[in-house]
């Protein structure tokens, strides 16, 4: 029998378990305390005060966060002490904080803000301390901007970067008045080893981190009538951009979303999904090949394991921290920019349209599709391949500046030739995802049947778990394939880059023996995205989960190989998977950094 | 050990042997993480101070990253990032030396070396530094130059104390 400890909680008594935090046992009674530096994904902190609560008996107030519950407290989080401490609290990082709420990003958005309002801060009873501080607005990189006139120092985004991605391209530098969250000699983000994940951004309590955003230039492209706007939609945005909108978490919007994209002004919204598919094609062959290669003609340079290149944090990490294992990595472009490089292309010539007035925009879960999109390589098309990147809360802001009502849309459907999708390539939106779609795939080239599990659903690669195995034994193959007969396929599957950097190091250590590696940056995959609705955590993520293996299930194809546009684009224009066509658009190369 | 500073790009050119000394220094704490701090301080008492290169070469050598390394250097007020001068003055700004006019004094050394706190003057003799109380509180204000301390410094005594440190034998006694 487990030990219960008993306490009250503004009177009303609560049971919980050791170690059980103050602010735990109180949301079990519905008291809400409010919170800053405190984030469900993240070690306690305990910095930023606000939590603050009294316990009867103690002169001093606790940090709910971080105090843990003992038999017969008796708490207050309500009386006189607490209120004027905590307005006193928040006030005080008021007076730090760069409060010009109407000019800012987050304005609406910034837990600070809105404590300020629910505790009517009207005066200002401490010094402005802000004039004073030694503050830069890092804005070079394409993919956040780094602002600390608006940090409060609560450090989210430092323990977000070590704990969650192993990264740690953010650190605390000084101490007392001077403390700052910087990089490496304060350089800019785009020139240390920070991978674009927004992760940080994602659990920025202010508008200290965020994405660059991109949404005027993309109003401006749909106000212009000699340009032709195409835009594509990730997969796992149909499963959060709910959220900003109205809806619960996990709540699917694909019909809604196309319908609010079509009255936003797109001249053509496809789907991600499509190029998916195409890359679990490409994808597929590729490893298809490579292992050909090394167990039939015995080629002792073929790089296996294979990782999939569909995450561009995922790719920069490797770039930086193991750049020796780049020949592991699939050659396949992301579904983005197979998609950007094809709408150039492909689409263009399908339309009639001229290519120079294409504008290609993409909205992605991801604050690191930024940076993949402005990388020199991706011009593939003779153009820049996708032209603009917004992140899932940025078209929320678009859908909400139109004055769209969001929960009364009907659902429509995506515009065909790069509009049609599968479920296995709805699922490259959570871990464990491309996968499956690659592996339901590759069984079925391979041995003419289909994978063998129920519904198609291989649940052995599904699952938060931060780093999943699992193999699947090729049996009976067709002629072709004979020298996979009675092979174990194995395989690996990390999301969140610290997770990545435990299967690395098993690589690098010779303790890896499988052939397909699965990365994703994000914790959860693309569905916890750093451009993801605020706010994300572990319960959230296994929301969108569900409803992505709903939206699978639901789907009338589900492997990637059955879906007739990719077919038809095969026919049509690319041959075969891996054919030259294949190499120069769909192919790329990736470049090797420093991490020191 | 000297460090060559190539002053146009502001960057530092480790030598061989500067490279194969942090490499040691290294070695010595078996390259654990939780001997940060005693690695910087043996490093920064070879060089004198721990610029961008050798902070790279020891998280590289401790497979650590760089920002926690410029996180434990910036922390710590021992660790300094540019180089100190030949003679790095130290002022006292702690509460005694502060009420007898520590901030007068402090002026005026940036005034006779036209350099701020925390920075070196060009021809690398004077760099100049404030810290709370060195213990002597009696002979506030209190200043330091190197190990050497000057008590009831006032501030006509400045000029004197730098130009002979100029001159290059510091030989002025203590008031005491």
């Amino acid at each position: 029998m487990t030990q219960k400890i008993q306490l009250n909680i503004n009177g009303f008594p609560v049971d919980v378990k050791p170690g059980t935090t103050i602010l735990e046992a109180a949301s079990k009674v519905n008291v809400t305390i409010p919170t800053l530096c405190y984030h469900k994904d993240l070690c306690v902190a305990g910095n930023c005060r606000v939590c603050v609560v009294e316990v009867a008996g103690q002169k001093r107030l606790s940090a709910a966060c971080a105090t843990p519950c003992e038999d017969g407290m008796d708490i207050l989080t309500n009386s006189l002490k607490v209120r004027n401490s905590r307005k006193h609290i928040i006030e005080l990082l008021l007076s730090e904080h760069n409060a010009d709420c109407t000019k800012c990003y987050k304005n609406g958005k910034c837990e600070l803000q809105l404590l300020a309002s629910e505790y009517k801060i009207m005066t200002q009873d401490f010094i402005e301390l802000l004039p004073w501080k030694d503050y830069t607005i890092d804005m070079i990189s394409p993919s956040i901007i780094k602002d600390d006139s608006k940090c409060i120092r609560c450090q989210r985004c430092v323990r977000t970067c070590a704990e969650l991605q192993g990264v740690n391209a953010l650190t605390v530098a000084y101490k007392g008045d001077k403390m700052k969250i910087s990089t490496f000699f304060e350089k800019p983000m785009n020139d240390v080893v920070c991978t674009n994940c927004g992760q940080c951004v994602n659990r920025c309590p202010t508008g200290a981190l965020v994405e660059k955003n991109y949404v005027e230039e993309v109003w401006d492209a749909i106000s212009d009538p000699g340009k032709h706007v195409v835009v594509q939609t990730a997969p796992a945005v149909r499963v959060g951009l709910g959220e900003d909108l109205g809806f619960d978490p996990g709540t699917r919007v694909t019909g809604k979303m196309v319908a609010a994209l079509k009255r936003l002004g797109f001249d053509s919204v496809m789907d991600t999904d499509f190029s998916a598919d195409l890359t679990i094609m490409e994808e597929g062959t590729e490893l298809l090949t490579r292992l050909k290669k090394a167990l039939k003609d015995k080629d002792p340079d073929v790089k296996l394991p294979m990782a999939t290149s569909c995450s561009p944090g995922w790719i920069k990490y490797i770039e930086h921290m193991y750049p020796e294992y780049l020949g592991n990595l699939s050659t396949c472009k992301s579904p983005q920019q197979m998609f950007g490089a094809l709408v150039k292309t492909y689409y263009a010539k399908a339309r009639n349209l001229d290519p120079s007035k294409i504008v290609s925009v993409s909205i992605m879960p991801c604050t690191a599709k930024k940076f993949e999109a402005a990388r020199s390589e991706m011009h593939d098309s003779g153009y820049r391949d996708v032209d603009y990147v917004l992140t899932t809360r940025e078209l929320s802001i678009m859908i909400k500046q139109a004055g769209i009502d969001f929960m009364s849309l009907p659902d429509m459907e995506f515009d065909r030739l790069m509009g049609e999708s599968t479920g296995a390539a709805v699922i490259f939106g959570v871990t464990g995802g491309v996968m499956e779609a690659a592996l339901r795939t590759a069984y079925e080239l391979v041995t003419g049947r289909p994978v063998p599990f129920e519904n198609l659903n291989i649940t052995a690669v599904r699952g938060m778990t931060g780093v999943k195995e699992a193999s699947i034994k090729i049996e009976n193959p067709l002629k072709e394939w004979k020298f996979l007969d009675g092979v174990e396929l194995r395989c690996a599957i990390a999301h969140g880059l610290i997770n990545a950097k435990t299967v690395m190091d098993a690589v690098k250590a010779g303790k890896a023996n499988f052939h397909f590696l699965e990365v994703m940056a994000c914790p959860g995959g693309c569905l916890g995205g750093g451009g993801q609705p605020i706010p994300t955590n572990a319960e959230i993520r296994d929301k969108r989960a569900k409803a992505i293996y709903e939206e699978d299930a639901w789907k009338p194809i589900r492997k990637s190989h059955e879906n007739p546009e990719v077919q038809k684009i095969y026919k049509d224009f690319l041959g075969e998977p891996l054919s030259e066509v294949s190499h120069h658009l769909l192919h790329t190369k990736y470049t090797s950094r420093q991490r020191f | 050990m000297e460090i060559t500073r190539d002053l146009k790009n502001h960057k530092v050119q480790l030598s061989e042997n500067a490279i194969a000394l942090v490499k040691k220094i290294c070695r010595r704490f078996n390259y654990e993480e939780g001997e940060l701090i005693n690695i910087l301080h043996a490093v920064q008492s070879q060089f004198g101070y721990l610029p961008a290169e050798i902070q790279e070469l020891i998280a590289k050598e401790l497979d650590i990253s760089v920002a926690k390394v410029y996180g434990v250097v910036t922390f710590y007020s021992f660790f300094t990032m540019k180089p100190k001068g030949k003679y790095p003055i130290s002022l006292c700004m702690g509460t005694a030396c502060y009420v007898r006019g520590a901030e007068n004094i402090l002026n005026e050394i940036k005034r006779q070396l036209n350099i701020d706190e925390g920075e070196t003057t060009p021809d690398g003799l004077f760099s100049l530094s404030s810290l709370r109380c060195v213990g002597a509180c009696g002979l506030a204000p209190v200043l330091m130059v190197g190990e050497k301390v000057y008590g009831r410094v006032a501030q006509a005594d400045v000029r004197k104390i730098i130009s002979e440190y100029k001159a290059g034998c510091p030989t002025h006694p203590s008031k005491e």
